[in-house]
């Protein structure tokens, strides 16, 4: 197995998954400012997939492109954690659900600027100021919600208490990141939980909203061995043009 | 066109003249995503750095940097794309500031907030959205002449 490919595929597969559930807002947002803000976030994402699977394809040398890995890979190929694929149901899921990966991707994009791997700290480089960004909103978001009416309390918590088991997958240390680490191309996602913890617990309380207790982890996305339902479903919208006309151009 | 007569500072000013496809009232250069041209011979190397790594107007930017230069008698274009250093509001020109602003965009400010409403110069402004019509933009609006404006993100 080529763990550099694997590392890049799991970056690319964040951005592009959650990227896409984000896009699934456009023209539908509650309000015209959230729903422009969601279509900039998912380009921002969009934009860092390219970079993230444009590498993959490269390290893997098999003439395939960023677009083939994008649409002409099924679920089990991905190699996304699993809480950015879950259905968006409600604004407060997905605002809760970015805010969740942004508090991780800001201190691991900000690592990766230091890579021993020169491709990777300047995607990282660039990835990171547009990450400071998102982060800076989707935490105020989740605060004016959290702390807003009874309902939109009881919204956020929901949503915080269906995503929490889906948190403890990012942190998860496996072979492929002891390799990156190894090679000092990234550190162990293990040492950031601290810091993204802090994040959390910082935000939350402000948000008036209770961290649950459960350390249960759902896990399977980032090794592409158990992916929810929800990707697959995903995937038959996202995919449908490549699939009908394989290698269509415009 | 001979090699003698193509020289790094005329790529420039051919650059100058090509307008931001989403911004149009400032130039490519102004935006400060022309980050090098060199000319060797008649072959000519522009290189490009991307504003937000989704941007759009990039492809855009690029195809419109290559129908400049052919139009000039350029054949041989290399565009290069490069993402560090990363792209920074810091790079637009003084200019391009200036422009932007005439044309009711808020310029970028360190502080993170626009100085003034582009309209009427009042400081009575409130925030819309942190996000605007392009990526690298945001939506304000002025408390007192009432009219909303985009402003230029900071990064």
């Amino acid at each position: 197995m080529n763990q550099l490919f694997e590392f890049l595929l799991r970056q690319g597969d964040n951005a592009l998954v959650l990227g896409h559930r984000m896009s699934e807002w456009c023209g539908v947002a509650p309000a015209l400012e959230e729903d422009i803000a969601l279509a900039n976030t998912a380009l921002d994402l969009i934009g860092q997939t390219q970079l993230w699977l444009g590498y993959a394809a490269e390290v893997e040398a098999a003439g395939r492109t960023a677009n083939d890995l994008a649409f002409r890979r099924d679920a089990y190929d991905f190699r996304n954690m699993l809480m950015v694929e879950v259905p968006n149901e409600d604004f407060g899921r997905t605002l809760m659900q970015q805010f969740c990966f942004d508090a991780f991707q800001v201190p691991w994009l900000t690592a990766l600027t230091a890579s021993s791997n020169t491709r990777v700290a300047e995607i990282a480089t660039k990835s990171v100021k547009e990450a400071t960004y998102h982060l800076d909103r989707s935490a105020k978001t989740v605060i004016a919600l959290g702390d807003g009416t009874a309902e939109s309390n009881a919204r956020m918590q929901t949503a915080l208490d269906y995503l929490w088991p889906y948190t403890g997958e990012i942190f998860a240390d496996d072979a492929t990141d002891q390799a990156m680490a190894k090679a000092g191309v990234a550190p162990l996602p293990s040492s950031l939980k601290e810091t993204w913890q802090k994040t959390i617990v910082q935000t939350l309380s402000a948000a008036r909203l209770t961290q649950p207790d459960s350390t249960f982890a759902h896990s399977g996305g980032r090794s592409g061995m158990r992916h929810t339902e929800h990707l697959g479903h995903m995937l038959a919208t996202m995919q449908v043009l490549q699939r009908s006309y394989p290698g269509a151009v415009w | 066109m001979t090699s003698k007569t193509l020289s790094e500072a005329q790529v420039w000013q051919w650059l100058e003249d090509v307008p931001d496809p989403e911004i149009p009232v400032i130039s490519v250069v102004d935006l400060g995503v022309v980050r090098d041209v060199s000319v060797k011979d008649e072959a000519v190397r522009v290189t490009i750095t991307p504003t937000y790594s989704g941007c759009p107007a990039m492809s855009v930017i690029a195809m419109d940097i290559e129908t400049a230069l052919a139009k000039q008698g350029v054949t041989q274009l290399k565009l290069k794309t490069q993402i560090v250093p990363a792209w920074t509001t810091d790079w637009l020109s003084a200019k391009g500031i200036a422009k932007l602003e005439t044309y009711g965009i808020a310029p970028p400010q360190a502080a993170g907030v626009p100085k003034c409403c582009p309209h009427c110069k009042s400081q009575a402004l409130e925030k819309v959205s942190q996000f605007g019509s392009t990526p690298c933009k945001a939506q304000w609006r002025c408390t007192d002449c009432l009219e909303p404006f985009d402003y230029f993100k900071c990064i």
